[in-house]
């Protein structure tokens, strides 16, 4: 017994940095952000010390909880399209030689490292009214006058696919890459068609990287307002802007904290509930 | 012999499985013994004990007289070669054979002596700059033992070294170990769940079964006369026949089994006649002959015959379904199956088992 | 017949989507040498913006600024995340699978709301806003790369390893020091070239905890954009382009030697 105390014992005192450091500024804060939630702002600087719910009543003010249904629904079709270019991607990628493969990460990888930023600024230079998209739809008669792409609904969903589809296909490809082909080659031996091998086997095993990635897509596109702001101009307006204006030009902070404690419920009871369906869903799928 | 190892009862549980039930065992100083059992019965989970990798839930391990129970691995004057070898992948040969002298600050000048001699000792005199993932199976293998006795141990544990190894490097390597161990008189606790190389190496075998052991003895003794029908099986495959006693004689007994009689040696037990008991008798030591009034023996129906290893394996059955191998040199062989046969014992081939446990 | 075919169809599709991703990157870096000042319209080639990127002060500020920031926070992140996780691959404690969840959060929460925690928290705290808030800021989401990265490591690395280092005669911290830290060091490198590139790619929670004068150079990038891109812009994204470059082929070099 003593021994396994000992080991305990220093397992511990390796790990505590990482304790104190989690509870004294992720754990803490956030503690702190659900208190600040239920207090009131003072007129003029700084928060009143009193128990108040009122700034999560406004939240349920129709321009509030508009901004949400918007920013959720742009999450929501930022993943399908996510999930529908990066799956084929993930698993396409698995299955190459190993030479290609080293050679497809890498490529994947290197986007995937550089500023997120310059990536969109590529897009502005792409959309912009008489920039190259235009030039190039015009240039082959496909279109006639300038598409003024940029500033649009489209442009934000481009560019948040754009940014968030090397999460999905990381998580894919680590699943694909584990994948035994051999259990598909049975499938295919034991009368299974390609799709429903791929079906049966493949997907199903793959379920996890697709599931991760889902999750890796949803949570930050519900936050990434940044790319709204930068592809949408004022047009599209998302709970990430609200809390961004309340805390650093309204002040409010009470109220961002409100925000954030919404949108942090609202991101967690979706994972919750997806993962509860898919869950149903696999269990249907063993029969 | 001087008792250099001794276990006390030592119970070790995992969960609610309990691996180790109280087992005691006392080794001698340069012997070469062998734990042996299938998969699952323990013995490794005893080696990590004595090495000090786990600590026991209950009993105490006493090295040269001291309790060393909870003392850590690195206390302890005993090394292990890991059954995958466990060679430092980001180092060199010299590199991890030097390992634990480099711990005990030996002088850069000793330590490069000392390598070389252990190299030469596992001949594989100037490997000492290779990786280990440049070694083959076999050259890892000594790399493993290499290190293991560079730091002199009082002890050297072994757990299925040989287990990753092909057939003919096997052999090879058993008889080198065996070379290795009378040149140094290191006492080698060795894993298997091979009877045959467990035969072959050890001084003494400690048969294990499900958490405690059910022979230790030497490997002559655990052959001929097996203490229970789990150690004439295990060992060496031998057949397992009931019957009846019908009367003493000296120290063998006579016992009525399906098709005729045996004689089985008692081993003093205390046994009389009527008793219920059961004998184990070996394949080599069967006479299989023609059902003709000329022969002797057990009545039996040849069910079938296989050849391997010079041996060839014929299978009868006796009127009550018992199933008898015999086994005889050559492939040559008159019966076919459904052949009706006597087989005959030669003499003093078989021996009663599980007498203490109840029949 | 059908296989060649698959394998076609999706080589194709590979190629597509990566040049997709590739457009817009090269893009940025074909007009850095463009001599007009319109990002739209070709004007010839120059090198004229990186001629005016070089003489920017307050340009090499921010970057200089990205560049402690990102090596302070990586590597702080790494010697915790690196502890953590080797601790608790070794013990089970009970502790450690809620603080894995919790120290796993910054990642798993959108940015925003990290961004206004730490932005009211230091506040609360009374914390000058500047590199202090950044670093600590950068840590806490550089952490859950290494820790992750580091413990799958681990979790393949066989266990007999350390046991036969133990066995051999080294003390517990000597065998993590012989043979748990050298053979996690890919995992360790390639968490902390991660960790950089993630903290150097910060815009949303450095806004947050910043102070008056401490720009980072997404920061920098970011009201360019909003404001009105010189091609001066694209010169300097161009310059953090090859460097990214350079990092991914070095954390893929390390990750690969196993």
């Amino acid at each position: 017994m003593k021994v396994k105390n000992r080991a305990a014992k220093s397992s511990l005192l390796m790990a505590m940095p990482m304790y104190v450091f989690t509870i004294l500024f992720t754990f803490g804060p956030l503690i702190y952000m659900f208190a600040l939630s239920f207090m009131r702002r003072q007129a003029t600087w700084g928060v009143i010390n009193e128990f108040y719910a009122g700034n999560y009543l406004r939240i349920l003010e129709p321009v509030f909880s508009g901004v949400f249904a918007e920013s959720f629904k742009l999450a929501l079709i930022t993943t399908f399209f996510v999930t529908l270019f990066g799956y084929p991607f993930g698993y396409f990628m698995a299955k190459l030689p190993p030479k290609h493969k080293n050679r497809a990460m890498l490529l994947m990888i290197v986007p995937f490292w550089t500023n997120s930023l310059m990536r969109l600024y590529g897009w502005i230079i792409i959309f912009r009214s008489n920039g190259i998209l235009d030039s190039v739809l015009i240039a082959l008669h496909l279109s006639e006058k300038p598409l003024r792409l940029l500033y649009t609904y489209p442009a934000v969903v481009v560019g948040m696919v754009y940014v968030l589809l090397p999460f999905m296909i990381y998580s894919v490809y680590s699943s694909a890459e584990k994948l035994d082909w051999s259990l598909v080659e049975a499938a295919r031996d034991l009368g299974a068609s390609k799709t429903y091998a791929f079906l049966t086997i493949s997907l199903r095993l793959t379920m996890p990287g697709l599931l991760s990635g889902i999750i890796l897509t949803f949570i930050p596109s519900m936050g990434l307002y940044f790319i709204a702001d930068i592809l949408g101009g004022n047009k599209v307006a998302l709970v990430g802007s609200i809390i961004q204006e309340q805390l650093l030009r309204a002040r409010d902070w009470p109220f961002a904290a409100a925000l954030s404690v919404a949108l942090m419920a609202a991101t967690s009871l979706t994972l919750y509930l997806y993962r509860r369906i898919t869950r149903s869903e696999d269990l249907e799928g063993l029969v | 012999m001087e008792a250099l190892l001794q276990l006390e009862g030592i119970e070790k549980r995992f969960g609610d499985t309990e691996v180790l039930e109280g087992i005691n065992l006392t080794v001698g100083k340069g012997e070469f013994i062998t734990l042996l059992g299938s998969s699952g019965c323990g013995k490794t989970t005893t080696l990590r004990i004595i090495a000090g990798l786990e600590v026991p839930d209950g009993g105490r391990v006493y090295l040269s007289g001291k309790d060393v129970t909870n003392l850590a691995p690195d206390k302890r004057d005993v090394n292990m070669v890991f059954q995958n070898y466990a060679l430092f992948p980001h180092m060199n040969v010299a590199e991890n054979i030097a390992y634990s002298l480099r711990l005990k600050k030996v002088s850069k000048a000793d330590i490069k002596t000392t390598v070389k001699d252990a190299l030469d000792l596992v001949q594989l005199p100037g490997y000492e700059s290779r990786m280990p993932n440049e070694l083959s199976g076999g050259q890892r293998q000594r790399v493993a033992i290499a290190r293991a006795v560079v730091n002199k141990p009082k002890i050297l544990l072994l757990d299925e070294p040989l287990g990753a190894l092909d057939l003919q490097l096997r052999r090879q390597m058993q008889k080198e170990l065996k070379r290795l161990q009378t040149a140094l008189g290191i006492t080698f606790i060795y894993i298997t769940h091979d009877q045959e190389e467990a035969l072959d190496m050890s001084d003494r075998i400690a048969l294990m079964r499900n958490g405690h052991f059910e022979q230790i003895a030497s490997a002559e003794e655990i052959y001929n006369r097996p203490k229970t029908t789990y150690a004439a099986q295990f060992v060496g495959g031998a057949n397992i026949i009931k019957g009846t006693v019908k009367y003493l004689k000296s120290e063998n007994a006579v016992i009525e089994v399906s098709g005729g009689e045996i004689e089985a040696k008692t081993r003093g037990a205390q046994i009389k006649e009527g008793d219920r008991v059961t004998a184990a008798i070996r394949g080599e030591n069967l006479e299989i002959n023609p059902a003709s009034e000329t022969y002797s023996g057990l009545a039996a129906t040849v069910t079938d015959k296989s050849f391997s290893g010079g041996m060839l394996r014929i299978t009868a059955r006796l009127a009550d379904n018992t199933e008898i191998t015999c086994h005889r040199q050559g492939i040559d062989c008159q019966y076919a199956a459904g052949d009706n046969v006597k087989l005959a014992l030669k003499d003093a081939g078989a021996v009663l088992v599980d007498l203490e446990g109840g029949i | 017949m059908a296989k060649k075919r698959g394998i076609s169809f999706s080589g194709i599709y590979l190629t597509l989507i990566l040049i997709i991703m590739y457009v817009p990157i090269v893009l940025v870096v074909i007009f850095s040498f463009n001599e007009s000042k319109i990002s739209s319209l070709w004007g010839g080639f120059s090198l004229n913006w990186y001629g005016e990127l070089f003489r920017d002060r307050s340009m090499f500020e921010a970057l200089r600024n990205s560049v402690v920031l990102g090596l302070l926070s990586s590597f702080s992140a790494a010697v915790i995340g690196t502890l953590a996780a080797t601790g608790l691959t070794r013990y089970k404690l009970k502790s450690g699978k809620v603080m894995e969840y919790f120290a796993t959060l910054p990642i798993m929460i959108p940015e925003i709301i990290m961004g206004m925690v730490f932005l009211t928290f230091f506040s609360l705290l009374g914390l000058p806003f500047g590199m202090v808030t950044l670093v600590i800021a950068h840590t806490s989401f550089c952490i859950p790369y290494v820790f992750l990265m580091v413990k799958a490591r681990l979790a393949g690395l066989d266990k007999s390893y350390v046991e036969a280092a133990r066995d051999l005669g080294a003390s517990e911290l000597r065998a993590f020091y012989d043979i748990t830290m050298p053979l996690a060091m890919p995992a360790i490198v390639s968490g902390m070239l991660l960790s950089f590139a993630m903290s150097f790619d910060d815009v949303i929670i450095s806004v947050f905890v910043t102070g008056v004068n401490t720009n980072t150079l997404p920061m920098k990038i970011y009201s360019q954009i909003k404001t009105g891109v010189t091609p001066k812009t694209n010169a300097l994204c161009a310059l953090i382009f090859v460097v990214t470059i350079f990092l991914c082929a070095l954390s893929m070099r390390i990750s690969k030697k196993k």
